[in-house]
């Protein structure tokens, strides 16, 4: 197998010009390894050789990030490398920012891989942690040999385009991509493990860390219902018979735009449901029990709304991902507004 | 309450001219079993056939994976309120059929049944790819109604299951594991020092074809229970339920409860396994509400320390899922909480419809709508034609060449919320 090229991206203290002193101080290159640098050519034995370190001050960095990117990048692209290794950072916050930053430029702009390593905490994780794999390290230098450990095979499989694991098994900081992976234990006796550790106030790790849920508040009462113009929207699945545009039973990739021009009532002949996460029979039995069309018609006729909207749109809601109904609930709200709606009646199942 | 299981393993399935189990083989005399499930009047037409581990077979659509079992003595039969009257189980000494299945396919719903592959990529995440199978692909008479079907083809999968596990009563068991609950002031003398740990078990309790039993009563109707965990091993508990494919609890998943199984090697050991709760997961807001305060307080009542929240089917039961973890923290007893995620094809969606910051402690069984592509087979167990509608799939799902590309919500326990595999995410 061919050796693999490595350049190493080190600030100025770790490439042993100076300390804060010598923040200041604007890219730099050096033939082979320096540093750490040693530590790496020592685990990377004959695959891969350090051809070439980077360094750049991190005041420097962090004050002109523009230029000095574009000048490390230019100076990584001459020796043309198979990966580029950044830091690791540790929990220096603006060396993490500069390690983060350049092993990005590097992936989109030189569409070279790279890696780099930090502390869960430092700043450079939460604005890079997507974009590039960060191996998680400690929070200060005494961690370099069990950084190194995780980064040089992980550098390895980057540079050969080999498959990456999880972040479970190779170490890095989740990306915020959910990835299966068969773990050693079932989960049942994980989920023991876990309890046991949590009852006894010993560190554990949740396989799923909670989100942030985004709460929408309500929008205030419509002032005069007798005038608004109603739309009725679902994630009940309604469509025409027959799903003319194929909406799935569960994980539904689009949402459809269905007329209601002279419908006055939904019936089994020409409705039904597409949704896969409840018992079908009475929605198409009777497909106003979901979509209620024809009790908006007699409001209209009443004069208890202003009017029904010409269309209904639809989608399922049943294992759709947030994501997606998020993008379908923008774009049917776009067109509700152009269409001058006033209220929505949304419902579910 | 002390259970004695015993397992006869069974390693190949024949038919023949006579129902028995000859060493590690079971032989099925198909007419008579046949003539068994025809008494069922809605039945037009029972096909028997076996599908064994390795074999390029694909069994679809499934409804339900049962595994036979005989009570050998101890009161009540299996299966109680099914197959054997309502009598209490749990106690005395079962045999179990290991290594064999009984499952049962039919087009019920049409989007709601799953998919077994015996081999290849889509073996890798079903447990029952690796059982022999004998599989009742069941037609209902014509005009039956779908909860009428179901019923059917729930009662057809439990007495086949019963008939098989009969044949195992007078066999010497291969090995034997013993199982015992103590009662709560013994338990108290004979582990003064350990955590108090129970399990909380939520049943799927949607309505519309989304239910599980006990006993023979409908779950949607019970109030949050104590029951022993020797009883799911006879079949207290059964699946009635047509839910995604991937995180449906089979019968053979409540047989086989490995929450139960884990908590019982650790008993008397690091911790003292006190006991199930079982509670449902109902539509109604007041049905939620009443069930995660009853199953609190239940867990405070019996002073716990700990407690492991299992779940099934996703969406609307994330929510019990998480009123039950976050009222049982309050009252000071650590969780943790058994799910799957739906974070999209592309794994970047947020994973479950809700969430509590006391839910600190979670196990995934993965990602139900990450893609995999299925191999063709050789033999369609079933009918193939339901592949494109199922939940996972979509329209080009089936593709000519017999190869299905899918979301992994369409394998038959895939993702087990009760933690029945290895599969995990992150």
């Amino acid at each position: 197998m061919k050796q693999i090229k490595v350049v190493h991206y080190l600030n100025q203290f770790f490439a042993q010009i100076g300390g804060e002193e010598k923040a200041d101080i604007p890219p730099e290159s050096k033939s082979g390894p320096v540093g750490p640098g040693m530590a790496f050519k020592g685990a990377f034995g004959d695959a891969a050789e350090i051809v070439a370190t980077v360094a750049c001050g991190d005041s420097y960095f962090n004050e002109n990030p523009d230029v000095a990117l574009a000048a490390i990048l230019d100076m990584i692209a001459s020796f043309e490398p198979d990966i580029v290794v950044c830091g690791p950072a540790f929990n220096a916050g603006r060396y993490g920012v500069a390690c983060g930053a350049v092993a990005t430029g590097v992936r989109e702009k030189l569409n070279i891989p790279a890696i780099t390593g930090m502390y869960v905490e430092n700043p450079g994780v939460d604005l890079y942690k997507q974009s590039v794999h960060i191996v998680s390290t400690k929070d200060n230098a005494a961690g370099m040999r069990d950084a190194v450990a995780l980064m040089v095979p992980l550098a390895l499989k980057l540079a050969r385009g080999e498959e990456i694991g999880t972040s479970a098994e190779e170490g890095y900081i989740p990306m915020g991509i959910r990835k299966n992976f068969f773990d050693k234990k079932r989960g049942s006796r994980r989920a023991v493990d876990m309890l046991l550790k949590k009852m006894a106030g010993e560190p554990y790790e949740t396989e799923f860390p909670m989100p942030d849920f985004d709460r929408v508040v309500p929008n205030p009462a419509v002032k005069d219902i007798s005038k608004a113009k109603i739309a009725l929207v679902t994630s009940g699945g309604i469509v025409p018979k027959g799903n003319p545009d194929r909406i799935e039973s569960s994980s539904a990739s689009k949402y459809g735009k269905y007329d209601l021009e002279g419908i006055r009532d939904l019936d089994a002949q020409t409705y039904e449901t597409a949704h896969g996460g409840y018992d079908p029979v009475y929605a198409n039995e009777d497909a106003d029990r979901v979509l209620p069309v024809d009790i908006l018609r007699e409001f209209e006729k009443e004069g208890k709304i202003g009017s029904l909207s010409r269309y209904f749109y639809s989608t399922v809601g049943n294992g759709t991902a947030v994501a997606s109904a998020k993008k379908y609930a923008r774009a049917i709200g776009e067109e509700l507004v152009a269409d001058g709606v006033d209220a929505v009646i949304l419902t579910s199942t | 309450m002390k259970l004695e299981v015993g397992y006869i393993p069974i390693r190949d399935i024949q038919f023949g001219p006579t129902s028995k189990v000859d060493g590690n083989v079971l032989y099925v005399n198909q007419d008579e079993l046949s003539r068994l499930l025809l008494q069922d009047e809605a039945i037009e037409s029972v096909a028997l056939d076996i599908a064994r581990p390795g074999e390029s077979v694909r069994i679809t659509p499934v409804k339900d994976v049962i595994e036979p079992r005989v009570k050998v003595h101890g009161g009540g039969g299996i299966f109680p309120g099914w197959c054997a009257k309502v009598d209490t189980v749990g106690s005395g000494r079962t045999n179990v059929l290991k290594g064999a299945a009984v499952v049962t396919a039919g087009k019920i719903v049409g989007f709601q049944e799953g998919i077994i592959d015996m081999s290849g990529e889509g073996a890798r995440y079903t447990p029952f790819s690796t059982l022999n199978n004998l599989v009742l692909v069941v037609e209902p008479k014509q005009g039956l109604a779908q909860h009428a079907y179901e019923k059917t083809l729930r009662l057809a999968g439990l007495k086949a299951a019963e008939y098989l596990g009969k044949l195992a009563a007078d066999i010497e068991a291969e090995e034997v594991h013993t199982y015992e609950t103590l009662s709560l002031l013994e338990g108290v003398r004979a582990y003064p020092d350990l955590p108090r740990v129970g399990y909380v078990l939520m049943l799927q309790s949607q309505g519309l074809l989304h239910d599980t039993y006990v006993y023979g009563v409908d779950a949607k109707q019970i109030i949050p229970t104590l029951i022993s965990p020797t009883e799911l091993m006879d079949g207290a508990i059964i699946s009635g339920n047509c839910v995604s494919a991937c995180d449906k609890n089979t019968t053979y998943h409540h047989l086989n409860n490995p929450v139960v199984q884990d908590l019982f090697a650790e008993h008397g050991k690091t911790l003292n396994f006190v006991g199930v709760i079982i509670t449902n997961e109902n539509v109604f807001l007041a049905d939620k509400m009443r069930s995660s305060d009853r199953t609190a307080e239940l867990c405070g009542y019996l002073s716990l320390d700990g407690a492991i929240i299992s779940q099934e089917g996703f969406g609307n039961p994330d929510t019990d899922l998480i009123m039950n973890c976050r009222k049982i923290e309050a009252k000071g007893i650590k969780t943790v909480i058994i799910t799957d995620e739906y974070a999209g094809q592309d794994g970047a969606s947020q994973s479950l419809a809700d969430a509590d910051e006391a839910a600190d402690a979670v196990v995934t069984g993965g990602n139900a709508n990450e893609v995999i592509h299925l191999p063709a087979m050789e033999r369609i167990i079933g009918s193939i034609d339901a592949v494109d509608h199922i939940a996972g799939g979509w329209s080009g799902s089936l593709n000519e060449d017999g190869t299905i590309t899918a979301e992994l919500q369409v394998i038959t326990g895939a993702t087990n919320e009760l933690g029945f595999n290895t599969l995990s995410a992150r």
